[in-house]
């Protein structure tokens, strides 16, 4: 049986053309970006023609893209970096309750250390409230920090209505992780407010252990990681020259004919959703077709409550199909999703949720199959049901 | 009918006789070249004009390209209907509020180029204007000094009507002037040479000394972006890269530490003036500017410029510095010109250069190079390298090139 991969918010497969162009560019630039010699400078220029790809892609400069290794260290590198170099009239964050771990984390690390940290409540659908947003900011508030697209849900935050609401305020910097959002939503930087924006190459079918933030211009940020001058003393290490090269490639192709693949990706989960329907034991978490405005093309969650969503895993890759319990970086833990729980869904929808990811690279047969071995796995599991008491 | 054009007037109308079709023949060469991303465009010459139907293609992109095109006084939008006297002054009136800001004063000038249109220019005047007038009520006439002259031309095949005209950069088509060599350095005021002398119609081949390994690759690769800078206002340019070393290192062993630059310069000039003659080039134009550093004070000039037979143009020499830090922000050098690159001048440059060195006491030192200097500067013109760069491809690493888009 050939197994369906349906789990494109853990990871993607890498695009083809990029893989041989990583290929190549390790095999051709194994010189340090940062030597002065030809072969470093060849290198040097790859480097910076990628990051001017990536800029383009937001309308930013070329100056304002900061490689790293992935999103977990751009998103600490946003909150800390950032934290870092304030003065003491900053104290305050203000953080919605449904980041990434990688966030959530590195917002509660600042917290622990006295860093004052609103967080942000998001209603059923897992939306925070613009309104909730603005009425936390303080006169010493130095960073909000909102998701682009949840990695849980798929929901997307209204990025464009808080920039637009915390412009008001020129003391507060915003802080975007779109770890999931490129290549699936528009995106846009300074003109929507946004000073700090994640971005992390495997989601968007690049490499593994590469990544960028944007950076505005004039912001200042420490570094994580000291080191040698790389990234304007931003980001100390050397450069992973065929990584950069590879995302930028990835990031290109991710970001092209975006319309017409955001038209495709969305007749692909309206159709697993009217799949999924026919599923009675199967609840959705997020939006449905009818709010498509609100949600990301390529991600459906769904309780089955009642059934640990662990041996629905299993069961679906006895079946050939892999997916996901709650996001990949938090399924190994038994507890409720924190995502869900936010949500207000109780314990029993929050404890039994699998996430369905896919990119455009699938097709409706592959849509079909799911659905087929998603209702024999079920149909193999319903004697195993506890009682919904 | 209604639909889009740009109507581009030629500069430089005092030339005459053969010249004229050969200026007019260069500048729609040229119009066509720098717009050639944009297909749909149609062209139709007239005297001393050029049409340029727009088709759907977008103005303001176009006129931003045309904006740096030599050559063009000045174009227009020009909207073209039919000849029904209530579609022209609709159309004129629509011209008024197409303008941003909206004009406070205007004068209305009718062309009946087409005879056969049954009311005359003076009628039409009348008709037209008063029809714009009573639409626009903060408008007023003043036929001496008005915001905008709405213009409205009768010919045959329909009625051009037009109320703003744009700058364009002047001077002559590219080529129109013969060419020249300019010596690049990667500095500030060689390419602002550079792009003054391709307005006046100058075709330019660049020359750039390197001293590697005392000069950088990046050193080189700044000098390649600034040319390739120029391309974008010429299309294709030549950059010719001499290796200076040997000469450089010989000259500074001359035991003439405060001489060293004057004698570097004439050199230079001699190697130019031999890439010249290969390249069929007439002139050698420079970014000296009147005494901006030791080697430009009007004693070096006598001292240096006595190397070379050839005029050389020297386009910045009465500007001061920050004109020509202007015109280089303007025309996008700037900030490559401002990396931290030596170039092979800064590199030996004494502690107190001569800035008046003499005529006789440099030939001296020269002689005592004897045939050895003529050799050096063989060699370097030998040992040069011929770059064919527009503004996005290099000659260079074709097949690497390709390679390296494919990754991108």
């Amino acid at each position: 049986m050939e197994m369906l991969y349906f789990d494109h918010c853990a990871s993607t497969p890498v695009h083809p053309k990029v893989a041989d162009t990583v290929y190549e560019v390790m095999k051709l630039h194994y010189a340090n970006a940062s030597s002065l010699h030809r072969a470093g400078t060849e290198a040097m220029k790859l480097v910076e023609r990628a990051r001017s790809t990536i800029a383009d892609g937001f309308g930013a400069k070329p100056g304002e893209v900061l490689f790293t290794s992935g999103g977990t260290e751009s998103n600490n590198l946003a909150l800390k970096g950032i934290w870092s170099r304030l003065g003491r009239t900053a104290r305050h964050m203000i953080v919605s309750t449904v980041e990434h771990a990688s966030v959530y984390r590195a917002a509660k690390q600042l917290e622990e250390s006295g860093v004052d940290v609103t967080w942000i409540p998001v209603d059923e659908r897992g939306r925070v409230s613009v309104q909730d947003v603005a009425s936390a900011v303080r006169d010493d508030t130095a960073l909000v920090s909102v998701m682009h697209v949840n990695n849980e849900t798929g929901t997307v935050q209204p990025i464009r209505e808080i920039g637009a609401a915390l412009s008001r305020y020129p003391h507060v910097r915003f802080h975007v992780d779109g770890v999931q959002a490129i290549g699936k939503l528009p995106l846009g930087f300074r003109e929507w407010g946004v000073d700090l924006y994640s971005g992390s190459a495997h989601k968007f079918r690049g490499p593994k252990g590469v990544g960028f933030l944007l950076v505005r211009e004039g912001l200042d940020l420490a570094p994580l990681l000291a080191g040698g001058s790389q990234e304007q003393g931003r980001r100390g290490g050397t450069y992973n020259v065929p990584g950069i090269v590879g995302m930028a490639q990835a990031f290109r192709l991710a970001t092209e004919s975006l319309a017409e693949r955001r038209t495709r990706m969305f007749g692909l989960r309206r159709k697993l959703l009217a799949e999924l329907a026919r599923v009675p034991e199967l609840v959705l978490n997020g939006f449905g077709p009818d709010e498509e405005e609100r949600t990301a093309p390529h991600v459906v969650n769904v309780s089955y409550p009642g059934m640990r969503p662990e041996v629905l895993v299993h069961m679906l890759e006895k079946h050939g199909v892999f997916v996901s319990t709650q996001s990949a970086c938090s399924s190994k833990s038994l507890q409720p999703s924190r995502v869900l729980s936010a949500m207000g869904l109780g314990a029993e929808r929050a404890s039994g949720s699998i996430r369905i990811s896919f990119g455009d690279e699938h097709g409706e047969r592959d849509i079909d199959a799911l659905a087929e071995r998603i209702r024999s796995a079920v149909g193999e599991l319903k004697p195993l049901e506890r009682s919904r008491g | 009918m209604r639909d889009d054009w740009i109507l581009v007037r030629f500069g430089e109308l005092t030339i005459k006789g053969r010249n004229r079709g050969r200026f007019e023949d260069l500048m729609v060469r040229q119009v066509k070249q720098a717009l050639a991303a944009y297909p749909a465009l149609a062209y139709r010459k007239t005297f001393g004009r050029l049409y340029v139907e727009l088709n759907g293609e977008p103005y303001e992109e176009i006129a931003f390209r045309l904006k740096d095109v030599f050559g063009i006084a000045s174009f227009s939008r020009v909207i073209r209907c039919g000849h029904e006297l209530q579609e022209i002054r609709e159309t004129a009136l629509q011209a008024i509020r197409n303008m941003d800001p909206t004009p406070r004063t205007f004068k209305m000038t009718v062309r009946r180029a087409w005879k056969a249109y049954p009311h005359d220019s003076q009628e039409m005047n009348h008709l037209v204007g008063a029809h714009v007038l009573r639409n626009t009520p903060e408008l007023k006439v003043d036929v001496h000094h008005p915001d905008v002259e709405l213009k409205v031309e009768i010919q045959p095949e329909g009625t051009y009507v037009y109320a703003s005209a744009e700058e364009g950069a002047g001077g002559f088509p590219l080529g129109m002037n013969g060419k020249a060599m300019l010596l690049l350095s990667g500095g500030i005021d060689s390419p602002v040479a550079g792009w003054m002398s391709m307005r006046k119609g100058l075709e330019i081949e660049a020359v750039h000394f390197h001293s590697y390994p005392f000069t950088s690759e990046q050193a080189k690769e700044k000098v390649v972006t600034l040319a390739q800078r120029l391309a974008y206002y010429g299309g294709t340019i030549r950059l010719h890269l001499v290796p200076f070393t040997e000469l450089q290192t010989k000259l500074a062993q001359s035991g003439q530490e405060h001489l060293i630059i004057t004698l570097m310069r004439r050199s230079m000039l001699r190697i130019a003036e031999k890439l010249a003659e290969r390249r069929g080039a007439l002139a050698i134009v420079t970014g000296d500017s009147l005494g901006q550093v030791a080697s430009q004070t009007l004693g070096s000039m006598n001292v240096i410029g006595r190397t070379t037979d050839l005029p050389l143009l020297r386009p910045l020499v009465m500007m001061d510095k920050l004109e020509i830090i202007r015109i280089a922000e303007r025309i996008g050098t700037y900030g490559t010109s401002i990396l931290p690159y030596e170039d092979c001048c800064t590199l030996f440059v004494p502690k107190s250069p001569a800035t008046n060195p003499n005529l006789r006491i440099i030939e001296r030192v020269e002689a005592q190079f004897g045939q050895e200097l003529d050799r050096l500067v063989e060699e370097a013109v030998q040992g040069t390298e011929m770059l064919t760069l527009t503004e996005t491809s290099r000659s260079d690493a074709p097949a690497e090139k390709a390679k390296e888009d494919s990754w991108f």
